[in-house]
């Protein structure tokens, strides 16, 4: 046993003086102190890199089945659905996977909205963030692409057509994205490689530097104080922190083994999630004379779409909506510079904070709603009113909610400025 | 020369050899982008419609003779839905009464081809041809040929709700900016119609 031991020992010493072994486990995991006040919010970050493996792994299997061409792939997929033994387990991981995936980055970022994880000093940490929830959202459409269904072809009809908005380039780019006049086969072919190649990469790329740029500032907490400030003089550790490895690594497998509870729960007994996860139109092939008669995004995009909805074409083009629903996304890397708020951390901030945050999520999750749903969900306004008169209410409910959903970022410079907030405290709080 | 000390010395102390090296060194930078974006050109090139792609778009033929009034009739071309629509006399007077609450009634916009800019945007005032594309963000408007009380006739958009009358224009206020599309077309002989092609492109 003990010539064991050491011979391990002396692998790890002949790795260390080749390459930054030793070093870098304690760096990142054995050494690296976490605030010992993490709560529920804290799971998300560990689930997403969970989901992300598992989108590569399961994706890497589909494409031993899958056919990047117009004429097969929708038969490809039902192969595989119905004729490749564990195929429909592999297909139904991976479309659960993509929305479970943006469940956890909205929850992850939710956190960050909560304890202010994206002040000063961890400005880039949020901007890498966000650039992964772009590149995340472009991976997760041209991904739908791939099915070759109604919604996977207009819903991509629709997408590439927004480009088409812009001025003086527009119709010539939206022709480049697409490789043809409409929605072909050679925009497959092209998202195809997109998808399992080139977005993965870069999202691998991005995840990475979002953690080396987390573990050089330090994580926040619940409490949004800096636990650097506090070090024990002996050991020069945070005397508020904990070592990750091994105690948030045993923590963050407890949320791992529920996720994956709920997770299976999905997968056995309601992949498609009632039409949510996975469209009914989506099990027809693709029929590109034919827009079916309702067409939604899947749930992830909705409160994007009803922003762009909610614009009205103006001087002759439809671009101001586009514009609109760019600016909703791009919106969030201006945020840590908007926040003026003496702390940073939700149960330190005033009242008008948490009213604006609480608005700003109800507006999101409705949005999301009237996103999925046809226009005139709602009925329309009744005539006799001036200017809105039988205009459908749903189209001026979601106009209101993208103004309130813009409000909560133009205006925070102001209203975070004025709030009343409470002090912070010294220590971390249980 | 292993001391880095000893080799950034000249280039510090010696400044016209400084201004030679700032020279070579934007030079061979400059020379560098240029060959990068040559070598940037066809992978960006290649996002382009291929040339079979192109050939794709001939125009296609289609017999109306058999197309009864009131009746839609769908063919394809480049890919896209070309909606061929013979109108009785009631859907053609439906076209004065919505004149009003129209984004583009008199057609001004570039959206058909000048044979096609009168009060039926056609050739033959009953035959109706279009592309079947919103002009919004794409999707296939579905018709709804029968005027109703409530409703005049035409086509309605189920993706974000744009309505456009009989004619393919659009309604004021709607997500769609401009009429709908009237494709190049021409009669081969009475009752064969060429879409893609026009008497004055052949």
């Amino acid at each position: 046993m003990n010539r064991l031991l050491a011979a391990g020992q002396g692998l790890v010493d002949w790795v260390d003086a080749r390459f930054p072994l030793v070093s870098t486990w304690k760096y990142h995991l054995s050494e690296y102190y976490a605030p010992k006040n993490f709560n529920f919010w804290y799971y998300f970050g560990s689930l997403a890199m969970i989901v992300l493996v598992l989108q590569i792994v399961t994706g890497i299997f589909l494409t031993m089945n899958y056919k990047p061409d117009a004429a097969y792939a929708f038969g490809s997929v039902e192969y595989i659905m119905r004729d490749v033994a564990g195929g429909w387990f592999i297909r139904y991981a991976h479309s659960t996977g993509a929305s479970m995936f943006f469940v956890v980055v909205y929850l992850h970022m939710m956190r960050a909205l909560l304890y202010g994880s994206y002040r000063k000093p961890r400005e880039l940490l949020w901007i890498l963030g966000c650039l992964i929830y772009l590149v995340l959202m472009a991976e997760a459409f041209f991904g739908y692409l791939l099915p070759w269904g109604q919604m996977s072809y207009w819903g991509a009809q629709v997408i590439v057509n927004l480009f088409s908005s812009v001025p003086l380039i527009g119709p010539d780019l939206a022709v480049w994205i697409r490789g043809d006049y409409l929605v072909s086969d050679a925009t497959l072919n092209r998202f195809f490689a997109l998808h399992v190649i080139a977005l993965p990469l870069v999202l691998v790329g991005l995840v990475f530097l979002h953690l080396v740029a987390l573990h050089e500032v330090g994580s926040n907490n619940p409490d949004g104080i800096d636990i650097k400030k506090n070090k024990d003089p002996v050991t020069g550790h945070p005397v508020d922190g904990i070592p990750f490895f091994p105690y948030y690594v045993v923590k963050d497998l407890i949320g791992i083994v529920v996720f994956f509870m709920v997770f299976a729960a999905i997968l056995f007994f309601g992949p498609e999630m009632g039409g949510y996860f996975l469209e009914y139109n989506n099990f027809l092939p693709a029929d590109p004379l034919q827009t079916p008669a309702h067409i939604a995004p899947v749930w992830y995009f909705t409160p994007f779409y009803a922003m762009l909805r909610a614009v009205p074409a103006m001087f002759g083009s439809q671009f101001p909506g586009v514009a609109v629903m760019g600016a909703a996304v791009l919106i969030l890397f201006a945020l840590p510079w908007l926040d003026r708020s003496p702390v940073r951390s939700i149960r330190y901030k005033g009242p008008i904070f948490k009213w604006a945050l609480g608005i700003f999520v109800v507006s999101f999750l409705i949005l999301g709603y009237l996103g999925v749903a046809t226009t005139d969900v709602w009925g329309k306004m009744p005539a006799f009113l001036p200017i809105i008169g039988g205009v459908e209410v749903a189209t001026i409910v979601s106009r209101v909610l993208t103004l309130a959903y813009f409000g909560f970022f133009l205006l925070m410079p102001w209203y975070s400025a004025i709030d009343k907030c409470k002090p912070e405290p010294e220590r971390v709080t249980a | 020369m292993s001391n880095p000390s000893t080799l950034a010395a000249p280039a510090a102390t010696a400044a016209p050899m400084g201004d030679r090296r700032k020279f070579l060194l934007l030079a061979t930078a400059a020379g560098g982008a240029v060959g990068a974006a040559g070598t940037v050109a066809p992978f960006v090139s290649s996002w382009f419609p291929s040339e079979r792609a192109k050939a794709a778009g001939a125009p296609v033929d289609v017999e109306i003779g058999a197309l009864e009034p009131g009746m839609l009739v769908r063919a394809e071309w480049r890919g896209q839905p070309v909606w061929i629509v013979k109108r009785t006399p009631e859907m053609l007077a439906t076209l004065d009464k919505v004149k009003e609450r129209l984004a583009d009634p008199e057609s001004k916009a570039p959206q058909q081809p000048d044979y096609a800019r009168n009060a039926t945007r056609s050739i033959k005032p009953e035959v109706l041809v279009l592309v079947g594309i919103c002009t919004h963000l794409g999707c296939s408007p579905s018709d709804r040929l029968q005027p109703t009380p409530e409703w005049a006739g035409g086509f309605y958009c189920p993706c974000h709700g744009s309505v456009f009358d009989l004619a393919g224009r659009v309604f004021a206020g709607m997500p769609a900016p401009s009429n709908l599309v009237v494709p190049p077309h021409m009669y081969v002989s009475d009752t064969r119609l060429r879409v893609g092609e026009d008497s004055k492109g052949a």
